[in-house]
């Protein structure tokens, strides 16, 4: 008998082989993916046992603290308030995390270590958690917030050299702190009418309107098919796709030049460059720009929207057939996030080369000292100096004699482009420029909902008033 | 060279350091200081480990000296885990230690011989038949399955003893009529079939587990047993044909039990996708293994430390049934991969010394009767293990040894007291005829 005793051996060995394989598929194969499961809680919650890194304003002022409760766990409290709940989200046990809090948590609850030892590991200790120093205005946000005056939409501010981003403001915002109790949460997520929680700046998207004609144009002359003083068609109605399409109240405008259709936003003239472009140059251009790619900024890749030619939720294929004047113009199934077009207008400042966003600056430890810095990143050149020259003086003309007259204010020398996209109950109201025009320290993009007015109407004014805010007090 | 009681005393060693720093290092994961008690529990631990080694010596001079050591260091981890998850439990199952300390002698006391097991086979089988099918009548629904009989504050796993006697009884009818099995067979097919009079009991101990299966809800418990026997009754014949045939068999009933039971497909659908938002959401659902396999994610490959694990949080449990079914997800989180594969280690080389004594067993009883004995021990942690990291559907069935629970450790501790015995009859002839081991 002991011949099959000896087998019953092997079957008993390979049982054990198959527990020790699924052991190591849960703790080594597949261990990442669990731990980034969106049901697995276990991450935050382990971080609620530890003090968690402040997240700070640029001033210095505390955005996000952890304090001790008489439990012996850490909670999170948001002293700001709304005011950066969405570029900074939120870290409580139960509910997960969001934002800067979530791309973040590694440094933020100090499981990254400079120096680790095996002992260390055994024991489960990870590093010091370490704080957060972010590029976020709290004035700027604070002005922005207040001008939008309780409307809904979004305002965007980058450095067009470094893509720091001193605003973040999605309105409406929400407090934190709600995340952490479970009727705050279901109370936010029920609120349908206000959708308090979507983070109108990077997860959002909008027809574009008009401010897409800045990319239109740079196709245009960064390919050479066209030069600032070739003319366009701009009469008035003119047919495209079997339908007519026609410039703001009708206007005739004749043969214009480029910059003459891009300062009076005429939009048969648009549909015309569009066509003679071709699908090809168009989305080239809009690949370029970072179009049908999740914004470059340093939030969770789940937050994020990739802007172009969109059915409802997805992204259509760049081959789609489609209708190329009318995305010429901004409208079509263009939908666009307020970030996107912030890089737009912070790529022709910056002399034709894109940068990454970034919210946060740098990490320090207890004592200050610089454990991490965020360091500015270049995505792509996405065309010639001398095509950003041209839309320089373009954007510059579109301010001080065209749609984009009410940015015009003191003597900030503004230089940007108004939107105003038909959407069903209203307006997407759009501004996105720069300023100062000779040395672009700021590129900003405004957009507000469902308003009954034209972009150069309400959206100007509050990316003028921010962009001179930072300029004056920075 | 040493005598096989002093190597077994050697082994003691080993499991002494390990438990100590086991406990030192739940102390320094809490932080709290070294306090009388918890040097108590550890210390009380090691003397009980020593009396039953003394015991061993004084009534089991020749048996297997590893098996007693690498039993306690498996005790030993139990202890030190349910300490870390809440000390009252390891206060507990301390008591429940000197219970099956005391099983273990007194096993080895009443089966001197273990040919007395042979003789109340019968008596045997009865008492595992009406064991089996008590809670259905009498106790309470665990999870959904009816494992435990409530008297009073106790509650009691039958399943737990019915395990051993069921494997007793098999082994002794397969050791009587082993012969005729292979000699009257005839072949039909191509497939040789036991002959007819003999086809009884197997069908009887089939619809034992089918029993199982379906009154009691216990898949895990059906499994061991069927699996036990179907070992014994492939040792006993050495016909693979007999163990296809069983095999057959049992995933028949199970196929047709589990269209008509909706228990059994609901286990398998959480087997298959413990990660589904909806199942892990819904009632009974894979919250249970999706959180177990969560945590030995978070253990990676070296493990998060002592006491690193998350249990529950304000009151909430974040690992359901930690002390029982999930103590190995805790384990293998708190030690990683490298300590669950030492235990499996553990316990892989305890079941080869099963089997070890099982091919020196002097007669037909004694071999099969430890095969089965190891064989259903070795499938209890497969059932376990295997389902907390979804080998097979998770069920309800203790870790030997770890998992908190008093019937378990008293059954498993008798278990290696029936080992010890046979392995000390087989051991003391070879050392009287001079052969070595």
């Amino acid at each position: 008998m002991n011949k099959p005793i000896r087998r019953v051996f092997f079957v008993v060995v390979f049982l054990f082989a198959l527990m020790v394989f699924y052991t190591a598929r849960w703790t080594v194969f597949e261990a990442r993916s669990l731990n980034q499961n969106a049901l697995n809680k276990i991450p935050a919650q382990k971080n609620a046992k530890k003090p968690r890194g402040a997240i700070l304003a640029r001033s210095g002022r505390v955005v996000a603290r952890s304090v001790k409760q008489p439990d012996g766990e850490y909670v999170r409290r948001y002293p700001q308030g709304e005011l950066f709940a969405h570029p900074v989200g939120y870290s409580f046990a139960f509910y997960g995390q969001s934002s800067l809090e979530k791309y973040y948590d590694e440094r933020l609850s100090g499981q990254t270590q400079s120096v680790s030892s095996i002992l260390d590991q055994v024991l489960g200790r990870g590093g010091d958690e370490q704080n957060m120093l972010t590029n976020l205005d709290r004035g700027a946000q604070q002005l922005a917030q207040a001008q939008m005056a309780g409307r809904k939409g979004a305002v965007v501010v980058m450095e067009p050299g470094t893509g720091r981003i001193p605003v973040y403001v999605s309105v409406p915002g929400f407090p934190p702190g709600a995340m952490g109790t479970e009727a705050g949460v279901r109370r936010l997520n029920s609120d349908e009418k206000n959708s308090p929680l979507v983070d109108r700046v990077s997860s959002a998207t909008y027809p574009p309107g008009s401010t897409f004609k800045v990319v239109t144009a740079t196709a245009a002359l960064d390919s050479g098919v066209m030069t600032t003083k070739s003319t366009v068609d701009g009469n008035s109605p003119q047919t495209f796709a079997s339908k007519p399409l026609q410039n703001d109240f009708n206007q005739q405008f004749g043969p214009i030049t480029l910059e003459t259709a891009l300062v009076k936003s005429v939009n048969t003239a648009f549909g015309n460059i569009a066509v003679d472009l071709g699908p090809a140059k168009m989305l080239e251009y809009m690949k370029r720009y970072g179009f049908y790619s999740p914004p470059p900024v340093d939030l969770p890749l789940v937050q994020l929207r990739s802007s172009g030619l969109r059915q409802g939720a997805d992204l259509l294929p760049a081959d789609a057939n489609f209708d190329l004047a009318r995305t010429g113009i901004g409208q079509e199934r263009l939908g666009v996030t307020p970030i996107q077009m912030a890089t737009v207008a912070a790529t022709v400042a910056n002399d034709g080369v894109r940068m990454e966003p970034r919210l946060a600056r740098a990490f320090r430890d207890e004592y200050g000292r610089t454990t991490f810095s965020v360091s500015p990143k270049r995505a792509e050149r996405v065309m010639k100096p001398g095509t950003a020259a041209d839309l320089n003086k373009m954007m510059r003309k579109v301010v001080e004699e065209g749609t984009g007259r009410s940015a015009n204010i003191g003597d900030l020398r503004m230089a940007g482009k108004t939107g105003t996209a038909e959407v069903r109950g209203g307006n997407q109201a759009w501004f996105i420029g720069f300023a100062p025009y000779d040395n672009p320290k700021y590129a900003v993009a405004v957009t507000i909902e469902k308003t009954q007015e034209f972009g150069g109407v309400v959206a100007a004014p509050i990316a003028a008033d921010v962009v001179q805010y930072l300029l004056r007090n920075r | 060279m040493l005598s096989a009681r002093n190597r077994e005393l050697l082994g003691l060693v080993p499991v002494a350091l390990a438990t100590a720093a086991g406990f030192a290092g739940v102390l320094i994961a809490r932080e709290a200081q070294v306090n009388d008690l918890t040097v108590t529990y550890g210390a009380m631990f090691l003397v009980l480990c020593l009396v039953g080694h003394l015991f061993i010596r004084w009534r089991l001079p020749d048996a297997d000296p590893y098996i007693y050591p690498l039993t306690a260091a498996l005790a030993g981890i139990g202890i030190v885990t349910l300490y870390r998850i809440d000390p009252e439990l390891a206060r507990e199952q301390a008591q429940w230690f000197v219970i099956a300390l005391i099983g273990f002698m007194a096993t080895v006391v009443l089966v001197r011989d273990i040919s007395i097991l042979e003789r109340y086979r019968y008596t045997i089988a009865i008492a595992a038949f009406i064991l089996l099918i008590l809670p259905r009548l009498t106790g309470g629904v665990v999870n959904g399955a009816y494992l435990q009989i409530n008297v009073g504050p106790l509650s009691f796993q039958p399943t737990e003893i019915a395990k051993l006697a069921i494997v007793i009884f098999v082994a002794a009818y397969l050791a009587e009529t082993r012969e005729i099995l292979v000699t009257q067979e005839r072949r039909f097919l191509g497939i040789s079939f036991p002959p007819l009079g003999f086809f009884g009991p197997m069908i009887a101990i089939w619809a034992m587990a089918m029993i199982m299966l379906v009154f009691i809800r216990d898949l895990g418990s059906a499994v061991m047993f069927f699996g036990a026997f179907l070992a014994l009754l492939y040792v006993a014949t050495g016909r693979v044909s007999y163990v296809v045939l069983g095999l057959a068999m049992f995933v028949f009933g199970f196929e047709f039990f589990s269209q008509t039971v909706g228990h059994i497909q609901a286990r398998a659908d959480i087997w298959q996708n413990p990660l589904d938002p909806a199942l892990f959401r819904a009632q009974g659902g894979s919250y249970q293994i999706a959180q177990g396999l969560f945590t030995m994610a978070d253990g990676g490959v070296l493990g998060s430390g002592f006491g690193q694990s998350l249990i529950s949080v304000g009151g909430v449990p974040i690992l359901p049934a930690v002390r029982t079914d999930s103590i190995y997800a805790l384990f293998t989180g708190e030690t990683g991969l490298i300590g669950a594969v030492g235990m499996l280690l553990l316990y892989l080389v305890l079941i080869e010394r099963g089997l070890k004594t099982a091919m020196i067993a002097r007669d037909a009883f004694g071999k099969l009767l430890a095969t089965g004995l190891t064989f259903v021990f070795a499938l209890q942690v497969f059932v376990i293990v295997g389902g907390v990291t979804t080998v097979i559907p998770l069920t309800g069935v203790t870790l030997p040894f770890v998992s908190y629970g008093g019937s378990s450790i008293v059954a498993n501790f008798i278990l290696v007291a029936l080992l010890m015995v046979i392995s000390n009859d087989a051991r003391r002839d070879d050392a009287t005829t001079g052969g070595l081991l």
